[in-house]
């Protein structure tokens, strides 16, 4: 199976083969180069005049990209990394997101701004974060990310070719990994189901369960530990989890994990963002407005502090499989 | 219409139009904030007489004189009811009343009330022109206080670099809302430019031919296609920033408006010409106003589907 790399790559070429306006910018992105985690490789060779290296200058980037959106064209832009997405607030914020809606839908900016984040690389405290909670719930803004479930090219394109600015966060340690085969390997006991499109959110249940005791909802890279946690709990401590994976983090559609809370009732999110205030608190909070019998909730994220460098810091600031499995004991009343 | 008389219309149209703008402020039947263009009217009405009407414009937020004089420019003529609407926050305003005085958007005319931060999508917008060939240019506005912001920078960088046709057109009114230049600007306005390759025109006018003789250059420079220019306008407001925010000694003031632009190109008209133009923007303006105010509200057509309990946010 190709790599989450391989597909990013190969949706960049394809979007730039078949459509014109589709335009890349980012900081070092020409060959040979390529761009510091290579997803742009080859794409300056093949289309010349439509890759543009640009000078580190990250709120111009985006603004630049904002104003190309509006005046027709397609592009994507490359944050170096995803750290650097404070620099860019301003334009997402007062400038892409707001557009359309307060020139009362008479323009378009359909702008891709993608930004590898996430830590674990030793690269330090400001060159290891996730920081798209941060953007969540900015009004106009998509935020979306791929992972090892569906195809992050097929998800790239679809962000390329919608009509509202998306922020595409790719977590590093995706980039080598295979894509998952159906049935195959980790998932060879799971049944999968799919919902919404083209970012898919997906529900992942023990094919040999009748019951399930607890939904642990995550998205991107957490997806990997939150699979081999629930694999963990179920080997070890007969625990039965359902994972809800999403794609898209914001807007989001969380009618599938109701589905699945009705079942389970309880709810453990895992992201790599800071716990303070994340993705989780707001899934958490919705789901306890929505009245579910009995609901418990727990949430794994990163620790409210910067992520160090030294691998041992990392490793207890970061949600860990660990950290995942002892929340779901927890969650379970279960003796840790 | 002979080019002196427009030019005067276009001046009188923004002073009038600002003026009952205030006004209705001040009746307590306009609410918000609001920037008002009046003494700097020159500037907008010199440098719209040497556009093409399909150019790319992006403002800021003291963008009315910008958008009347873009609007008096262009072959389908202006839209000052359509603004009206809008600063009245009615459904009919440019932008639906979700925009009011600085988010506004027609045609070819955009603005918005960060700064810098329109800068860099100016220049974005400059780059798309060109890729598509479009033949049209992109001037964007900013003022002595923006001087201060980074994206400025950032932008004048690329656009030079990138040889975009992008006009950055900058208004020295000497204030940024109650700060003084002096406090504000260390070192040279064109070296800023100069420092990026940039070439500029400036002068130090309230003279809208002289505005316009500098814009004529400044414009021919970018739509040759030789990169983007800077035209410097050092000029004053007689209004406040926006409202209630003006510490200025009120004889500075008095002195600025010795030398009014109505006043100065007022002069090279007739009597009958000058009072011409005020009966025709009287008109204009208070039709504008009348039917604006007549118009109704927006209603929040589709709410955002984030309700409580709901799991679509």
């Amino acid at each position: 199976m190709p790599t989450v790399l391989e597909r990013l790559n190969s949706a960049l070429h394809h979007a730039m083969q078949t459509d014109e306006r589709v335009y890349v910018l980012g900081e070092d992105i020409l060959d040979p180069y390529g761009g510091a985690f290579k997803v742009t490789r080859g794409l300056s060779t093949k289309f010349p005049e439509r890759v543009l290296t640009t000078p580190i200058s990250e709120a111009a980037i985006v603004g630049v990209a904002s104003g190309m959106a509006l005046r027709g064209l397609r592009p994507v832009a490359e944050i170096m990394f995803g750290d650097f997405v404070t620099l860019i607030a301003d334009q997402v914020i007062n400038h892409a997101a707001k557009f359309r809606w307060m020139y009362n839908d008479q323009v378009r900016v359909p702008i891709v701004v993608r930004a590898p984040m996430g830590g674990r690389r030793g690269y330090g405290p400001t060159h290891s974060q996730s920081l798209e909670k941060l953007f969540l719930g900015v009004p106009g803004l998509k935020v979306v990310a791929p992972n090892t479930l569906g195809d992050p090219g097929q998800l790239l394109e679809a962000a390329i070719a919608d009509d509202d600015p998306v922020l595409f966060v790719e977590h590093k340690l995706l980039y080598p990994r295979p894509l998952l085969e159906q049935g195959q390997d980790d998932l060879a006991d799971f049944s999968i189901t799919q919902s919404g499109a083209p970012f898919t959110n997906y529900v992942l249940r023990f094919t040999f369960s009748h019951t399930s005791h607890l939904t642990i909802a995550t998205y991107g890279y957490n997806f990997e530990l939150a699979r081999a946690a629930a694999l963990d709990l179920l080997m070890e401590h007969e625990i039965f989890a359902e994972l809800v994976v999403f794609s898209q983090l914001n807007p989001f559609d969380l009618t599938s994990l109701f589905e699945s809370l009705t079942r389970t009732h309880r709810l453990l999110t895992v992201e790599e963002g800071t716990l303070t205030l994340g993705w989780g608190a707001e899934i958490a909070a919705r789901a306890a407005e929505a009245g579910i019998d009995g609901l418990r909730v727990r949430r794994v994220a990163a620790l409210d502090l910067p992520i160090a460098n030294a691998r041992t810091l990392e490793e207890a600031i970061l949600p860990s499989q660990e950290m995942i499995v002892k929340a779901a004991l927890e969650l379970e009343g279960r003796q840790v | 219409m002979t080019e002196h008389f427009a030019l005067y219309h276009t001046m009188l149209l923004i002073r009038r139009f600002e003026e009952r703008l205030l006004a209705e402020f001040d009746a307590g039947k306009l609410v918000g904030t609001t920037h008002a263009y009046i003494g700097q009217e020159a500037d907008a009405a010199g440098i719209f007489s040497m556009t093409d009407p399909d150019d790319v414009v992006f403002s800021n937020h003291r963008c009315h004189g910008h958008f009347l004089a873009y609007g008096a420019a262009s072959l389908q003529g202006g839209n000052p009811y359509q603004l009206a609407a809008e600063l009245m926050g009615k459904a009919t305003g440019l932008v639906g009343g979700r925009g009011g005085s600085q988010h506004i958007h027609w045609r070819n005319f955009y603005s918005n009330g960060i700064q810098g931060g329109i800068v860099p999508v100016a220049t974005g917008m400059a780059l798309a022109e060109k890729v598509q060939k479009t033949g049209k240019i992109v001037l964007v506005f900013v003022g002595d206080g923006t001087l201060g912001e980074g994206a400025l920078y950032e932008s004048l960088n690329i656009a030079a670099l990138w040889q975009l046709p992008v006009l950055f057109v900058l208004e020295d009114n000497r204030y940024a809302q109650t700060t003084p230049v002096e406090k504000a600007v260390a070192g040279s306005m064109a070296g800023r430019f100069a420092a990026f390759g940039i070439p500029t025109w400036e002068r130090a006018t309230t003279d809208v031919l002289e505005v316009r003789s500098a814009a004529k250059e400044a414009v021919r420079h970018v739509r040759s296609g030789a990169g983007p220019g800077g035209l410097i306008l050092h000029t004053y407001r007689f209004s406040a920033h926006s409202k209630g925010d003006d510490v200025r000694d009120p004889t500075e003031i008095a002195r600025a408006r010795e030398s009014d632009p109505l006043t100065v190109h007022g002069e090279r008209l007739t009597a009958e010409e000058r009072e011409k133009a005020e009966a025709e923007i009287a008109a204009l303006i208070s039709g504008a106003f009348a039917r604006a105010d007549a118009d109704p509200f927006p209603l929040l057509a589709n709410p955002v589907r984030g309700q409580p309990g709901s799991p679509i946010s």
